[in-house]
């Protein structure tokens, strides 16, 4: 276990793995040698502008594009009607039978369905000459009635989002652990537990806000179809993932696209998506068979690349007196917005399986409702599904505390998975591997001196003093690396779940490693430089990553779902052995041994009991050489693997935070953070903290900051980062990390997940922490954000209702 | 935070829009840019950054929000941070504009800025590193040894989403540190320097 939070770098254990190694990636981007999409400029190339509805819902009734035609520098203006090659983009999880699917156009056909909906399209020889004539397209709209919030758009008679499927509801998806064969039954174990004196059964009903993913970097596009491959560069996540699901709807065929992801400035989950943009820049680039770029503007941004959460988690969680958990039932309502994106209307089934936590639970339902609105899509952020179920759970546990006047660490403490009990089947139906919430929590207690605080909180209360101090609590676990490929299949998700590498050994004695998870901030180069170090021994300075380019790296499943180590990096592993596997008959030729009296061994042959040894840089250039290798062997040491997880990834935590609220201001500041995590082995610290960290500050954001904020006729009021606020650096706390390591028994490795595991726990131990604070005022809840003028209002309600109670 | 102080939007609204009527003319800026004088046409709407990125291909500085609120642009103009989306580009004629691009030695050592976010972590993605560490030369000229909570605060302009800061921190502090001690040293060399004439 590391207690020590500040990493020496360069340290230097045996193995790289452990190693805080500074990272490869660093140079060019603290250089500004970098290869953003919008970088790139290319021969003749045209830039689109387009036109966007101003309307929620509506119907176009014409299109007037004659005096944007004839603007100077204009190439072509499209309207839909104008583009019948035009495919409907895909979705990638078809999650039940009763799925309505809406047909999402690239551009516009009939009418539109929020603000941003894009309606034409503009080419021309500037991109300020495109945005000139773009402002020239006269489009003549129908308003039409449209629904913003979830449970209107359930009511009956609430205006339809698509009147063609005669519903708002999108799809239904449960679950139970009667089905499931986990546990007992949910209706009986409450309506038991209401029936006895000695349980109390809590029900609450908490939102989860609407945010976005946030990345600094606005998605960009260009596309090059002047070579027997077409080219397109984009901003994404999953260039793989795009090229086969832009050949699956779009007029080319898979073998003539290739998809390059260069630089990608950020992505979280929101480039992870197959994007109507992508689509419009590939069409006119294959109409005009010239370059073509678009770069949408934050503004842009904000009004259509997809949002995040947005749920409303009606919860039932039954207890006895002790603080036993007998039943827990969920039901959710989750905002889809307009459309479908590849896998929006999942995301929350996700949760389904998480909504348990770490705890022990008798008798377990989940049942989701997913809903479409006048409003962007939602879709994968930082977590995906599983930031709603903690913030579920976690809100819950603490609410059973304070209903039983209990301890809200021991009341978890009371039901979660004691450390002999791995692997543990959930009454979710997976597999936890390993953990000990035990060591983590007493390892977070003693650094937060949670005593100490739980004394100035009695202090200040006795006090009455302005400043209240509240303390939050969150123990969680999470679904990570995804996926195994059957587990997928069972849900009718659209893909598998595996990770391809290559391994390229060269004769110089240099490595590539090819992967197929897609980088964009994470440390890939370096990371994966240190796994392949230990395996072939090679020097971490003498090897390099190719990736993003599904014509050099050809097999991949990208990167979201906390997936590049214990999916990608196995799969790195995997080719590793093999080339290990494949040098050793050579070197035991060039040795004169017999190769069962070979074995490898940090970077060197060895014959057995002799001092006679070869390196693999020799056998590296013997092998291309070709001189002298055993009769009948083929002279390749480059191998490729595909590794396709046994199971997911339960990296956990536990995390304690303090925070200060202002009863005159309604501030919330939050004072101490202190986070002990369980990411099983760590490859290098620096990365990790790193991903802790970043999670952690976009978990605060939501928290207490970040919300989509939408008025009743479905306009976006949070439009621009003036309008939406991403934390700063004044914002976020100074982070107390450690880690404690239970090694992950599902791969080799020993390696959990980390990347969403801040995202995650965060949202619940800050309100924790803050109704921790305000409940004695008589403050029940408050949504988040918990920015200061909803804090001021609702302790000025309880005051009220106070008053009024005693007066 | 302000969710109501704006009218939604219906259309992309970059800086360039709605000013159709100044497009009138072109006018000639002239402008040092990392240390090469260069001069270009420009539309008198045409903003900094957009000078830098598409008439002299410093792509270095990128584009994050075009409202001056997430500082991915900052470059030094005459010497202080400045966003490079708030500032026109005739705004610049006859300035010098430094960029990430020009910041390490010829020889490609990095500024001991660059070198302390390399230790310290201080970026992941780095889409916004050229503007935190150009704002970070800044903040450090106007106070080289800030404490964390100033440093928190000189960079409250300047976004990042990757690495909640904390590495970021931590760099500018130790890039004080460096930059001080190299400070100090230049001094004390002069000073040895100015004794041995003396003597």
């Amino acid at each position: 276990m590391t207690t020590a939070p500040e990493i020496a770098p360069e340290q230097t254990p045996e193995r790289e793995v452990g190693k805080a190694r500074l990272r490869k990636e660093d140079h060019r981007l603290l250089t500004g040698r970098t290869r953003w999409t919008d970088n790139l400029n290319l021969p003749g190339m045209v830039h689109l502008a387009l036109v966007r509805s101003p309307f929620a819902h509506a119907r176009i009734v014409s299109i007037d594009t004659s005096q944007a035609t004839a603007a100077d520098g204009v190439v072509g203006v499209w309207t839909g009607e104008d583009l019948p090659e035009q495919g409907a983009m895909p979705i990638a999880w078809t999650v039940s039978e009763d799925l309505k699917v809406p047909s999402l156009l690239p551009l516009s056909v009939g009418s539109v369905k929020h603000v941003g909906d894009v309606v034409a399209v503009v080419a021309a020889t500037t991109q300020a000459a495109a945005l000139d004539a773009a402002e020239l397209v006269d489009v003549d709209y129908e308003e039409l009635p449209a629904v913003v919030d979830p449970l209107a758009a359930l009511e009956e008679g609430s205006p339809l989002v698509h009147p063609d499927l005669g519903t708002n509801v999108c799809a239904t998806w449960g679950m139970d652990s009667v089905t499931l064969g986990t546990g007992g039954n949910v209706e009986e174990a409450i309506s038991a537990a209401e029936n006895d004196p000695d349980q109390v059964v809590i029900r609450r009903t908490l939102r989860q806000n609407r945010i976005t993913p946030g990345f600094i970097e606005p998605r960009s596009i260009v596309v090059d179809p002047t070579a027997e491959q077409v080219t397109m560069w984009s901003a994404t996540q999953v260039p793989h993932i795009l090229r086969i699901l832009l050949a699956m709807t779009q007029p080319i065929e898979e073998h003539r696209l290739r998809v390059i992801a260069p630089d990608v400035g950020g992505g979280f989950g929101g480039k992870l998506q197959a994007t109507a943009e992508e689509a419009l820049v590939l069409l006119i680039a294959l109409r005009l068979q010239t370059p073509v770029k678009y770069t949408e503007t934050r503004n842009e941004s904000m009004q259509s690349a997809h949002h995040a959460r947005d749920q409303i988690q009606r919860l039932t969680l039954a207890a006895r007196r002790d603080g036993t958990i007998t039943a827990f039932d969920v039901d959710l309502i989750a905002d889809m917005g307009a459309y479908l994106g590849i896998l929006t209307a999942g995301i929350p089934l996700l949760g389904g399986f998480m909504f348990n936590g770490i705890y022990k639970i008798p008798a377990y339902r989940f049942f989701c409702t997913d809903v479409f609105t006048n409003k962007v899509m939602t879709d994968a952020y930082r977590g995906a599904g599983k930031p709603e179920a903690t913030f579920g759970i976690e809100r819950m546990m603490d609410e059973l505390a304070a209903e039983l006047g209990m301890d809200p660490i021991e009341v978890r403490r009371r039901n979660w998975i004691k450390p002999g009990e791995f692997p543990y089947a959930t009454v979710a139906g997976l597999t936890y591997d390993s953990g000990n919430y035990d060591q983590a929590t007493d390892t977070a207690l003693e650094m937060f001196r949670y005593e100490e605080l739980r004394a100035e909180q009695a202090r200040r209360r006795e006090s009455n003093d302005p400043v209240q101090l509240g303390i939050g609590v969150c123990t969680f676990v999470e679904l990570s690396g995804l996926a195994p490929s059957r587990v997928l299949g069972s849900l009718n998700y659209g893909s598998g779940g595996w990770e391809h590498a290559s391994i390229r050994m060269l004769p110089t004695g240099k490595v590539e490693v090819v992967s197929g998870a897609t980088p964009h901030g994470q440390g890939h180069a370096t990371a994966f430089a240190q796994l392949v170090s230990d395996e072939l021994g090679v020097p971490f300075e003498d090897i390099i990553l190719i990736a993003g380019d599904t014509a050099s790296s050809h097999k991949g499943m990208d990167t979201y779902g906390s997936r590049s180590l214990v999916v990608g990096g196995m799969a790195i592993v995997g080719a590793a052995r093999k080339v290990v596997a494949k040098a050793l008959p050579i070197a035991a030729h060039l040795l004169e041994a017999s190769p069962e009296d070979v074995e490898f061994r940090t970077g060197r042959f060895e014959v057995k009991g002799t001092d006679s040894s070869v390196s693999m840089t020799e056998v590296m250039l013997h092998t291309w050489l070709c001189h002298n290798l055993p009769d009948g062997l083929e002279p390749n040491l480059d191998s490729d693997y595909t590794f396709d997880p046994e199971n997911f990834s339960f990296p956990t935590g536990t995390h304690l935070a303090a925070v200060e609220v202002d009863t005159e201001t309604g501030r919330v500041h939050v004072r101490d953070y202190v986070c002990v995590q369980d990411v099983g082995v760590i490859v290098n610290p620096l990365i990790v903290d790193g991903q802790v960290q970043g999670g952690l500050s976009q978990g605060i954001g939501q928290a207490l900051f970040e919300e989509i904020l939408y008025d009743e006729d479905g306009q976006l009021k949070s439009g621009t980062l003036a309008d939406y606020y991403l934390p700063s650096a004044v914002d976020v706390p100074h982070y107390r990390t450690a880690y404690t390591v239970t090694e992950a028994t599902t791969n080799t490795l020993g390696v959990k997940a980390v990347g969403e595991t801040g995202t995650t726990a965060a949202p619940p131990a800050i309100v924790n922490g803050v109704l921790d604070a305000l409940r004695p005022l008589g403050v029940p809840d408050v949504t988040m954000p918990l920015t200061p003028v909803k804090v001021w209002s609702a302790i000025q309600q309880a005051r009220g209702s106070q008053e009024e109670v005693t007066g | 935070m302000t969710h109501d102080t704006l009218p939604p939007r219906a259309r992309p609204e970059p800086a360039v829009a709605g000013l159709s009527h100044m497009r009138s003319g072109m006018v000639s800026v002239s402008v040092t840019v990392d240390g090469v004088r260069r001069t270009a046409d420009v539309e008198p709407r045409t903003l900094l950054v957009h000078l830098l990125r598409e008439q002299f291909g410093r792509v270095g500085t990128v584009i994050g929000c075009e409202t001056s609120n997430c500082g991915a642009c900052t470059v030094l103009l005459d010497g202080v941070s400045v966003k490079s989306c708030s500032v026109l580009a005739v705004q610049a004629d006859g300035a010098t504009v430094d960029t990430i691009q020009g910041l390490a030695a010829p020889d490609g050592t990095l500024h001991p800025i660059q070198q302390a976010f390399h230790e310290n972590h201080g970026l992941q993605c780095g889409y916004c590193t050229p503007g935190m560490v150009m704002r970070t030369v800044s903040l450090l000229q106007e106070n080289p040894d800030p404490t964390e909570d100033e440093v928190r605060a000189g960079l409250k302009g300047n976004l990042c989403r990757c690495t909640g800061y904390q590495g970021i921190v931590k760099a500018v502090q130790a890039a004080a540190a460096a930059l001080s001690t190299s400070a100090t040293s230049t001094s004390a060399e002069r000073t040895h320097a100015a004794s041995e004439v003396t003597s």
